[in-house]
């Protein structure tokens, strides 16, 4: 090696290796760490240390947008902030009058439940985060946030905003820690429809206002309308908070299954700030852990084509948890009744009533 | 020409990273050109002794850190388009300025199929003829692109 370091006016042939050599050992480099990164998640502390090092880089593209928002902030008209205020203030007491019962209630639901104490919030602490940094091509569907592992911060933490779901964390650097939106076309996200109960995943359109929910047959009891909220399966996202609301819904005679699109609640697109939340663990109402790290969908597909059945990389592993959870709350008090097959998105019963009707309209 | 210094050919390659990761308007983004793919091609066309194969695997792993989803696979890909730009440096640097565009136009092509084969390798399908826009745009803007490269390197020397 010293060899090639003295040779400082050497011709361009004797550089010490040619290039289809350089090249060769440089694919092989590559092609290693993409292995190693895809099928082992060896590469967790390399990711670690090439985020830190790409912070200040993110920081430093931001700084512009970031600057021109603080200056139009500072030099906003005194009437716009007092109109602001007020507008706040009102929808403060809006909140604390319709929590003053809260209290009360979550004592009664723990009554009727047959437990002895009312359970605590299952959000346990939330840290506000923000955006340094976001891309929301069709392709991919991400956020920088500037929390990271010195705030505690992991991997596969939900994040959401003041409405809704907004994602999760997938790679956490010290300082940073890049979420996966939930319509990222990679991100699936086991939800429940809150008028019915009926459970599917949603998955992520490449596009900020639309999810598509390609899973669900085309009898299935939706409509325009309906409230999607998490499910609670998939080992991430506890169950009950509210995601996206449907806008369409389209039944094919010709496609076994309907096609339907829903509206994230969360403003993805103009939100400045997120939360990142913990959930306690032992709450009944907590996203139950899976073996895997990720709770998303490794290999959804975004289409809107008909499939026969999503693939479901964990079902080895969640098979073991109506099991786990009956054994260690033995008064399943979890508020939806335990399947056996929790990432099903297919409903088991397809409501026959509901069917027939549509039939004979 | 004299051969441009190290420091200018990594300041222009992170100026291009920066140019690469600035957040855009989506449609925007679509047409945004591969700046550092640019960039790094052309020093391997024009410096490649100091900027070759090296250069392109390191700033293709910056590339996976911003928006890789498995860390190598710009890596690969921009060793392979280096590798194309420096074997073949003679040749593309005594072309005209308008052959030299199409041969961009391929080598872009050849890094973006590299990049979708590893996409649809590594379970991440995206076929959306979206992501072909930019070989076209990168072609476009080769020409400028390689007279401000060239022109300072040239202040440079």
């Amino acid at each position: 090696m010293a060899a090639f370091g003295t040779a400082a006016g050497r011709p361009l042939q004797g550089r010490g290796g040619s290039p289809g050599f350089h090249f060769t050992l440089y694919a092989a480099l590559a092609v290693v760490a993409m292995y190693l990164d895809q099928r082992q998640h060896y590469l967790e502390r390399v990711r670690y240390v090439l985020q830190a090092a790409a912070y200040p880089i993110q920081l430093a593209v931001n700084s512009p947008p970031a600057a021109w928002a603080w200056i139009r902030e500072s030099f906003e008209s005194r009437e716009r902030l007092q109109a602001e205020n007020a507008r706040l203030r009102a929808g403060q007491r809006d909140l604390e009058l319709r929590s003053m019962r809260y209290e009360a209630l979550a004592r009664e639901i723990g009554e009727l439940r047959g437990l002895r104490a009312a359970l605590p919030p299952v959000a346990d602490r939330w840290l506000a985060a923000e955006i340094v940094n976001i891309q929301l091509s069709s392709l991919r569907q991400r956020l920088l946030i500037d929390r990271g592992a010195v705030n505690g911060v992991f991997k596969a933490q939900a994040v959401l905003d003041d409405r809704g779901l907004i994602g999760q964390t997938t790679h956490v650097g010290p300082w940073s820690a890049e979420v996966i939106l939930i319509t990222d076309p990679e991100h699936g996200v086991p939800v429940r429809i809150e008028r019915t109960g009926l459970r599917t995943i949603a998955v992520g359109a490449g596009d900020a206002t639309s999810l598509a929910l390609p899973y669900l047959p085309a009898n299935a009891d939706i409509q325009s309308g309906d409230l999607l909220v998490t499910s609670g399966l998939g080992g991430v996202f506890p169950q009950g908070y509210p995601v996206a609301r449907v806008t369409e819904v389209h039944r094919d005679a010709v496609q076994p299954l309907a096609q339907v699109r829903a509206a994230p609640l969360a403003h993805i697109d103009t939100d400045s700030e997120v939360t990142l939340v913990w959930f306690r663990a032992d709450h009944p109402a907590a996203p139950t852990p899976t073996g895997d790290s990720l709770g998303e969908l490794k290999s959804g597909t975004p289409s809107m084509q008909p499939q026969p059945a999503p693939p479901r990389p964990q079902s080895a592993v969640p098979r073991k948890q109506p099991a786990e959870s009956q054994a260690t709350e033995p008064k399943a008090a979890a508020p939806q009744p335990a399947t056996p097959q929790p990432a099903t998105p297919q409903p088991a019963t397809p409501q026959p009533d509901a069917s027939q009707s549509k039939e004979h309209q | 020409m004299n051969a441009p210094g190290r420091g200018r050919i990594l300041f222009t390659a992170f100026v291009a990273l920066m140019l690469t990761v600035l957040p855009l308007p989506p449609w925007l983004d679509v047409l945004r050109p591969a700046f550092l793919v640019l960039a790094v091609l052309f020093w391997s066309v024009n410096a490649p002794r100091t900027g070759g194969i090296a250069l392109g695997f390191f700033a293709g792993l910056m590339l996976d850190v911003f928006q890789g989803p498995v860390l190598g696979q710009h890596a690969l890909a921009l060793a392979l388009v280096t590798y194309i730009g420096v074997r073949e440096h003679q040749r593309i640097r005594s072309k005209p300025a308008f052959q030299q565009a199409l041969i961009v136009f391929a080598a872009l092509a050849v890094y973006e199929f590299v990049l979708f084969a590893i996409d649809g390798w590594s379970g991440h399908p995206v076929t959306s003829p979206l992501r072909w826009v930019h070989t076209v745009t990168g072609a476009l803007i080769w020409p400028p692109v390689a007279a401000i490269l060239a022109s300072g390197s040239r202040g440079h020397a």
